[in-house]
């Protein structure tokens, strides 16, 4: 006899996904996932961005990797709440883990939540976090064909963002053909070039950032309202 | 690596759907996965054999469909198979806008059950 069941195979982490979406609205808090390979320049994107905000500004970071807290280190000379997530193999955040962290940082909105994801670009991809957005990393390093190879990830990125672009001298990566792959994937996928290093293009990451905060908080009002 | 995490997940739904089901079997669970959905069919086959290994989900069969990328036009509303490699372009009137309507799955979709035999 075969029953009919229809459910995600993630069930759980969504409905607590949908829950945390619920709450980051109602507060007002701008919720965006970095996602990109390992060594990729999350973490030193995100120095630069934490380095432009005003200390008046609401922000918050969570930071996930298997082991360590280097990066909550890196980050935490900024002024603004960091908090490591020692995923201990895991190779992934998931909902339960943003759930937890958040609580116990007591992080409260309107603010901006800033996720930076474990070091994968294939696992962080099926786990929604309740972010309003997620962003792709990619650097020049890695090869233009990345989106081709792992589909899942630039398919459901708002943005994608080729980093290191100050080693693009040295190198053969047709920034080019790395968008044209990322389209063919997602072909409405927003893109952005930038070195954390020398800051080219950085304002143009902030000023995206800027406008998305700007256009969620006023559906927010609207609906909160 | 995540399909121990997947694996693990149908599981947990297999029991939860199972304690509806007093005294019945569960033969197999019938799952749907997306070409976009990043699992790997035999890493969540060994997944999914570890995970069961001595245990009462022994028996159970995992029975994957596997879906293809499909996109919708939003000119003509044709419905399309796209390659993972292919930029999607309606093959009806040519638009190149589109939405994703499947490749992105990863659902539970039903139970094989074997009834325990009713007592007469």
């Amino acid at each position: 006899m075969r029953e009919i069941v229809e459910k995600k195979v993630l069930s759980e982490n969504d409905r607590l996904a949908a829950e945390l979406r619920g709450r980051f609205r109602e507060q007002n808090i701008l919720c965006v996932n970095l996602i990109s390979s390992p060594g990729s320049g999350k973490t030193a994107l995100l120095e630069k961005t934490l380095a432009s905000f005003a200390p008046t500004q609401t922000v918050a970071v969570l930071t996930g990797d298997v082991q360590t807290d280097n990066d909550a280190r890196r980050l935490s000379g900024y002024g603004f709440p960091v908090r490591q997530i020692v995923t201990g193999g895991t190779c992934h955040l998931d909902a339960r883990m943003i759930d937890r962290h958040l609580a116990e940082m007591g992080f409260r909105g309107p603010g901006l939540l800033l996720v930076e994801n474990v070091g994968n670009l294939v696992c962080p991809s099926s786990y929604d976090l309740g972010e309003a957005a997620k962003v792709v990393l990619l650097s020049v390093t890695e090869g233009e064909d990345k989106p081709l190879k792992y589909p899942g990830i630039f398919h459901r990125a708002s943005l994608m963002i080729v980093t290191k672009t100050d080693l693009l001298p040295y190198l053969d990566f047709n920034p080019a053909l790395a968008l044209d792959n990322a389209r063919k994937v997602h072909p409405e996928i927003e893109h952005i070039a930038l070195s954390s290093r020398t800051g080219d293009g950085v304002d143009q990451w902030l000023r995206w950032l800027d406008a998305l905060q700007h256009k969620y908080q006023q559906a927010s009002a609207a609906i909160n309202s | 690596m995540h399909e121990v995490g997947i694996a693990s997940s149908i599981l947990e739904c297999v029991a939860a759907e199972a304690q509806r089901h007093p005294g019945a079997q569960v033969l197999a669970v019938g799952v749907r996965i997306g070409e976009l959905a990043a699992v790997d069919k035999d890493a969540l086959d060994f997944a999914f054999e570890a995970l069961t290994r001595d245990t009462e989900w022994q028996h159970l069969k995992l029975q994957v469909e596997w879906c293809p990328r499909r996109h919708k036009c939003l000119a003509c509303s044709q419905e399309f198979p796209v390659a993972i490699l292919d930029l999607p372009a309606c093959p009806k009137c040519g638009s190149e806008h589109s939405t994703c309507i499947g490749g992105t799955e990863l659902d539970i979709a039903y139970l094989e059950l074997e009834e325990a035999c009713a007592k007469s």
